[in-house]
């Protein structure tokens, strides 16, 4: 699917997250919480093929901190 | 209990079912006036898109405006005395007062905080697997397993001493049971920040390395005596009485259900996705607090006036159809991301990493030990007049 194909931008509101940990827990190799339990993109730009991966993060998070960056 | 006493409609359950008249108000207005425990009316929102839309409007829905202190009946509470009720209670304040609570709590929740907690909780489970072993059966999968094993595991990541446990489970029991008069609930609620208050005095005298130590050492400037309390007194009874439930209607639910007990016996890959679809399925809490709108809204088409109580019914929301096709049917193999049996929003469960950690360890502990688990009757005890839906008795054979 050519949609697939698409690079995928993340943007994480670093003071909209709560630290519930679901994008951690969807994908850890492209979110980590630091000290304070924060949101932190590993990966800001991941490739092609974590597309859905980042996808499910961004609706499994439940504060809305997480928005993919449409071109 | 009261016999005049009904429950009200978001509580109803047939067993694993939210009752076919709450799915019907799902399925058809979406929206409807109910009266609430509290004895005034409320409107109970039952869609996923509109359970997850309030949930996630902190401003428009309101968790600080609490009808609780305003039940008919109940003694006029001073404004102090209501502050000190308050006080540290994560699920009474709305931003910027909750995100100040929040944000000191979230560093011991994080994903990576638990899986180190990993090893302790296997341990727990397998010497309480041991006892059961040794006693033999038949046992109640609820005194043996599913009540003592979470009640362990906060007690410990606490710092409150695992010797209270018959104190603190009665009086746990007392504050969600709904069915008491809101005045022995209220007292309960008190009696548990009063034991909480000893050991935070404990806990600033001789900080330890668990949670309360944690908070005294590094918030002990900003957080008065009173949250201290109430943040301990929150985590206890939210830690255990939860988990706990899940634990003990999960395992019937698997055995009721043997297609999917036997699937998730021959491939225990599948446990991630099944604690998700039990969480789906059983959704045990069965709304979050009651919110009180700040403005005049617009749900489901229902105009709902400013100043009225709003309750999301969680396990309606969890069986629409917009959120998993053929929803009633329990299907571990099926895709439950975006559930809202943990809530939504800024309240979303904030020990959701645990409970989760709990469970991908014990089910799977349990169902390794007792290839032969199966109900020994009598028939399991559902609790309904409860904020935690879940069994009181489970008696179990292998
Ligand atoms: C339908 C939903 C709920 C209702 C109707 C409800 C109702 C109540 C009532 C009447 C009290 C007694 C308040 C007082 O006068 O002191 C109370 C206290 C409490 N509830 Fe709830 N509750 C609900 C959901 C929850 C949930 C989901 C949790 C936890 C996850 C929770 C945690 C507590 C706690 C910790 C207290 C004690 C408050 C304190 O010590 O400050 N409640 N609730
Ligand atoms: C499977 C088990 C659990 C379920 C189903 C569950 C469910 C929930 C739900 C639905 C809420 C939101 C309530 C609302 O919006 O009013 C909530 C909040 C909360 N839960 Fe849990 N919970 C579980 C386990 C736990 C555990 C183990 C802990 C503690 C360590 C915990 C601590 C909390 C706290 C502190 C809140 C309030 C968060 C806030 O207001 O920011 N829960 N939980
Ligand atoms: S899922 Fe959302 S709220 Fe939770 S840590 Fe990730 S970004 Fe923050």
């Amino acid at each position: 699917m050519s949609e697939e194909q698409k690079p995928v931008r993340i943007r994480a509101d670093r003071d909209v997250c709560i630290g519930a940990g679901m994008c951690v827990m969807t994908a850890d190799q492209i979110f980590d919480q630091d000290d304070d339990g924060v949101v932190v993109l590993l990966e800001p730009e991941p490739p092609a093929q974590y597309a859905d991966l980042v996808r499910r993060a961004v609706r499994a998070c439940p504060s809305g901190a997480l928005s993919l960056v449409e071109d | 209990m009261s016999e005049s006493m009904t429950l009200p409609l978001h509580m109803r359950r047939a067993e694993f079912d939210p009752a076919a008249e709450l799915a019907a108000v799902r399925d058809e207005e979406g929206v409807r006036k109910v009266r609430t425990v509290f004895g005034v009316d409320g409107w109970l929102i039952t869609r996923f898109a509109d359970v997850r839309a309030v949930l996630g409007d902190a401003e428009r829905f309101s968790n600080a405006h609490q009808m609780v202190f305003r039940i008919p009946g109940m003694p006029q509470r001073t404004d102090e005395e209501i502050a000190e009720l308050r006080a540290g209670n994560l699920l009474a304040f709305d931003p910027p007062e909750h995100t100040r609570l929040r944000r000191m709590l979230t560093p011991e929740f994080t994903v990576r905080r638990m899986r180190r907690l990993e090893p302790r909780i296997h341990d727990i489970v397998t010497e309480h697997l041991d006892a059961m072993e040794r006693t033999g059966p038949p046992a109640d999968l609820v005194t043996d397993f599913a009540l003592p094993i979470p009640s362990l595991v906060i007690c410990e990541l606490l710092g409150v001493p695992y010797d209270d446990r018959a104190d603190f489970q009665r009086r746990s029991g007392r504050m969600l049971d709904l069915s008491l008069p809101p005045q022995e609930r209220a007292a309960a609620s008190l009696e548990s920040r009063v034991y909480m208050g000893e050991l935070v005095a404990r806990a600033k005298a001789d900080p330890g390395d668990d949670l309360l130590g944690m908070l005294v050492r590094e918030h002990g400037e900003d957080l008065t005596p009173a949250e201290l309390a109430g943040i301990g007194s929150l985590l206890l009874l939210a830690g255990h009485e939860t988990t706990s439930n899940m634990l003990s209607l999960g395992t019937l639910a698997l055995l009721r259900n043997p297609e999917q007990l036997e699937l998730l016996r021959k491939e225990p890959e599948r446990i991630d996705a099944a604690v998700e679809e039990l969480l789906r399925w059983l959704s045990i809490v069965h709304s979050g607090m009651t919110k009180v709108t700040t403005t005049d809204v617009e749900v489901a088409g229902q105009r709902i006036p400013a100043g009225e109580i709003v309750i999301c019914a969680l396990p309606a929301a969890n069986r629409d159809p917009a959120l998993a096709a053929d929803p009633d049917r329990l299907d571990i193999g099926r895709d439950s991301l975006g559930h809202v049996a943990f809530g939504h929003g800024v309240h979303h469960c904030l020990g959701a990493p645990l409970a989760r950690m709990e469970m991908r360890v014990a089910f799977p502990a349990l169902l390794q030990r007792f290839p032969g688990l199966r109900e020994a009757g009598p028939e399991p005890a559902f609790r309904s007049f409860n904020v935690v839906y879940g069994l009181s008795s489970f008696k179990v054979a292998w």
